[in-house]
Parts: structure tokens; sequence; C-alpha cells
């Protein structure tokens, strides 16, 4: 039985979440992928402000395709998770609670997750079109330019995913971590 | 044999529906292994992911919308018969335009970067297209078309063994490759493997082994054994669907060989995901 979220997650939701559960997610969620994630990180080391405000929010690794008209969103599912885990450390002490993506993360995003109380979900990589049925609504937050890859305000309704890594750092499944 | 004429928009608009089809209408071979996965996969979970995946297939078919958000980049294989020649315009052009034609037209994402180091510039309709063509006899034009998504080819590599490694070695690279990629490439996989040729042919069979149909096997019984007993091995893994553990790491091993030079034993391992798209066509 998968379990209802809402967001935001609060610290005591978070710590609810063990890894391996099935669960069913509601609330409003940023993206960001690889050219978000880099411009983030450049930001945050020169010591500048960042255009969205990461406290408390949840980041989906997606590059959805276009809407086609009616609409709310084209198909949308995650990417791999790695790529973004140069830069997530950074984000994570910034105030970002949990991530949602596909595959392994490597030991030091684990070490940050359980520093900060983090949570890690995967959601099911390839399954774009059953997956965008649960975005709602889009809206444009940050670096329109990158198209596909701009910073988006996802708004969801039963978002399906599970928790791949918990905020205590364990694993659903062993090759969830980097070697 | 006379010289046959094909029209350059004819070309397009064949281009234009393989994409169009091939990234909204999973492949039988496909659909039909994601569902003897589905039937004897023990994971509670993995089972759980494969019968998403088969109702995604069923959603993006019903609306006509991509399977997978990464449309990816486009490739094929082109058979020129050499007796055709191209009126109003240009095979290379008309090929370009069908790809510009299906990623606009159909909805699909825009995935290609104009320089791959500095400035990364989306080119906004996922040309430039890879193609490979051959010329051969004839009058006809076959096309062999794959959209390849990345979050599989990363997980891809080359290795120049040589001859002195034998079966095993090429038996350990190709499971080496697939045991690195892991969870990653979104698995159930399709794994393209190239043996022989020089560096890049190799990773060209690879490429083209991913095109071919799952249910089919190398026409050669030690090739084709070769390709059983690496799906046993990948599915001992343990990676499972969408790598959150189970027996089905891979829906589908496929090899192809060639000639090599004596000091030689080019190995490519081309991995493709479970939204394993490819189409066929002829002029």
């Amino acid at each position: 039985m998968a379990k209802k979220i809402t967001l935001p997650l609060t610290d005591e939701a978070i710590k609810d979440l063990k890894a391996g559960d099935s669960v069913l997610i509601t609330g409003s969620m940023l993206t960001g992928r690889d050219a978000a994630h880099k411009r983030l990180f450049e930001l945050i080391e020169k010591g500048e402000k960042l255009p969205v405000d990461l406290s408390g929010e949840v980041i989906y690794y997606v590059g959805p395709a276009p809407a086609k008209p009616g609409h709310a969103v084209g198909p949308a599912g995650p990417t791999s998770s790695y790529r973004m885990d140069k830069y997530t450390p950074a984000l994570l002490d910034r105030g970002l609670k949990a991530m949602i993506g596909k595959g392994a993360r490597s030991p030091e995003v684990i070490e940050s997750m359980i520093k900060n109380g983090c949570v890690y979900f995967a959601a099911i990589g390839g399954a774009a079109a059953l997956i965008s049925q649960s975005i709602k609504k889009v809206e444009t937050l940050a670096y329109e330019d990158l198209g596909t890859e701009a910073i988006y305000r996802f708004t969801v309704e039963d978002f399906p995913a599970i928790v791949a890594i918990d905020s205590m750092g364990n694993l659903a499944a062993p090759s969830l971590i980097k070697k | 044999m006379e010289i046959r004429s094909i029209n350059a928009q004819t070309i397009t608009q064949t281009v234009k529906k393989l994409y169009m089809d091939m990234n909204y209408f999973i492949g039988d071979d496909i659909l039909s292994a994601l569902k003897n996965a589905q039937q004897n996969e023990s994971s509670s979970t993995g089972k759980a992911v494969l019968s998403t995946l088969i109702e995604n297939n069923r959603i993006a078919a019903r609306d006509e919308v991509a399977i997978c958000q990464d449309t990816g980049m486009a490739v094929m294989f082109i058979e020129y018969g050499e007796k055709v020649v191209i009126e109003n315009g240009s095979f290379e052009d008309a090929v370009q335009e069908g790809v510009r034609q299906a990623y606009i037209d159909g909805y699909l994402r825009k995935s290609v970067v104009d320089d791959p180091v500095f400035e990364r510039i989306n080119t906004k309709d996922n040309t430039p297209a890879i193609i490979y063509t051959t010329i051969v006899p004839g009058s006809k034009i076959k096309i062999l078309a794959g959209c390849k998504g990345f979050g599989s080819e990363n997980m891809s590599a080359v290795k120049m063994l040589t001859p002195s490694a034998g079966i095993e070695g090429v038996r350990k690279f190709i499971l080496d490759t697939v045991r690195t990629a892991g969870p990653n490439p979104c698995p159930p996989i399709v794994v393209g493997v190239g043996i022989g040729g020089t560096f890049e042919k190799a990773a060209m069979l690879a490429k083209k082994a991913t095109l071919r149909p799952i249910d089919t096997k190398n026409p050669d019984s030690r090739y084709a054994q070769l390709e059983d007993e690496l799906l046993a091995g990948i599915n001992k893994m343990g990676f499972g669907p969408a790598g959150l553990g189970g027996d089905n790491t891979a829906l589908g091993v496929n090899i192809e060989y060639f000639p090599t030079h004596i000091a030689g034993m080019p190995v490519a391992v081309n991995i493709c995901c479970h939204a394993a798209r490819h189409k066929e066509a002829e002029i």
C-alpha cells in the first residue's frame, strides 16, 4: 500500500519515511537537472543569491517533453541522479529537503542527506507518460533560457515514487550507493 | 536496372513518421518481453515496476505521447540503393528535415546541444541526427532508425581487447560494463554488443545490435549461445526493474560481430533502457 504524503515535508514526516516505502506525493515541487544545478552551484560558490529559495523544498530531476495542447505537461519521468551528485551537498546545506530522481547516489550525497535530514525518492525511469498524469500544473521559476532544463514548479497529485534512500541513509536496494 | 527517382519529400515524410511512431508506440518485441518479465519476476517491487512500465506504454500509445521524456538523439543506419536519385532536394537534408519535423510536430523533447564542451546551446529541433549510410545494389532506400536516450548511452563502453583475452575476456568486459551501470540506465535494459572490426566499427555494431528486435538471435549459433549466457549472467546481478532489486535486469542481449585484425578483438557494449525504440522503413 502506498503511503500518501503532502508537501512541504516536515522533519517528522521525513523521519517516518523508510527506505523501500511506496509513496504518493501531493503538493508543489521544484524541478531542475544538469544545467540548472550547475548554475545554482556556481552562485552558491560565489556566495550570491539564488533565483529560487531551496529551504524546505523538494527537487525533481526532470527535463519534460513539450506538452500537447490540452495537457498540463508533456511526458516527465526522472533523469539519472548521479549527475547531480557533485552539486547536491551544497543544495542540501541550503535547505533542500528531498530529491526525486532515478538510480544511485554517491557516498558524499548520502552523508549530506543524513547530516541535513533529507530523503531521496526514486521515480520509475521511463514511466514518463504515466507520471505526467499526476502533474497538474507547471510554472516556470528560473532559467527559462534552458528550455526543458529550466527550473519549473510542478503542482502534483498522487505522484508515484519509492523511498530509495531514507534520512538515516538506509537503501531500498544495495545498488543505490555508487561505488 | 533503371535509375529510380525518389522525391526528397517522401524521405522526409518517412523519417518523420518513423520517429513519431517509435516514440509513441513501443515495439511488440519489447512489450512481450516486459509482459514475460512481469510474469516471472519474484520481487514484489520489481513486479509492480514492470506493471507500471506496461501501463506507461499503454498510456503513451493511447494519448500518442512519448513513452519517455528522453526522446533521445536520432540514429539511423541507412542502406541507399545505388540506382536511386533524389529529386527536389538532397538526401542528407531530407533525412534531417524528417527528424526536425517529428520532434517539433510530435511534441518530442529536443535534447541536442550544438557543441559538447563550451556553451552547449540547444539546437531546438533535435538535429543533427547521426546517420550511417552504406551504398548497396538496387533501387531502394532502407532505413533502420532508433532514438537513443542518454541515461543508458552514458553507461556504454568500448574496450580494445587483444586475442589472448579470449571469450572469457569478452564475457568479463560485457558483464563488468553492465555491473558498473547498475541501477542507472533504466533497467530492465537491452544490451547491444559489437565485437570485431576496428575501434569505431565495434561501437557502430553495438548500436546496431540495440536496434535489432530482442526476440531474434544472432544467426551464428556460437554467438547466439553467448547472447543467452550473458543474459542469464546479467539477470543474476539482482539490480532488477528500475534498479530497485529483482530478477529482471535485462530483457535481451544482442550481439553483432565483424572480421577484425590479427592483433585485435575490440568489444563495444551499448546499453539501452527498456524503452528500446527502433523502427524500420523501406522506400
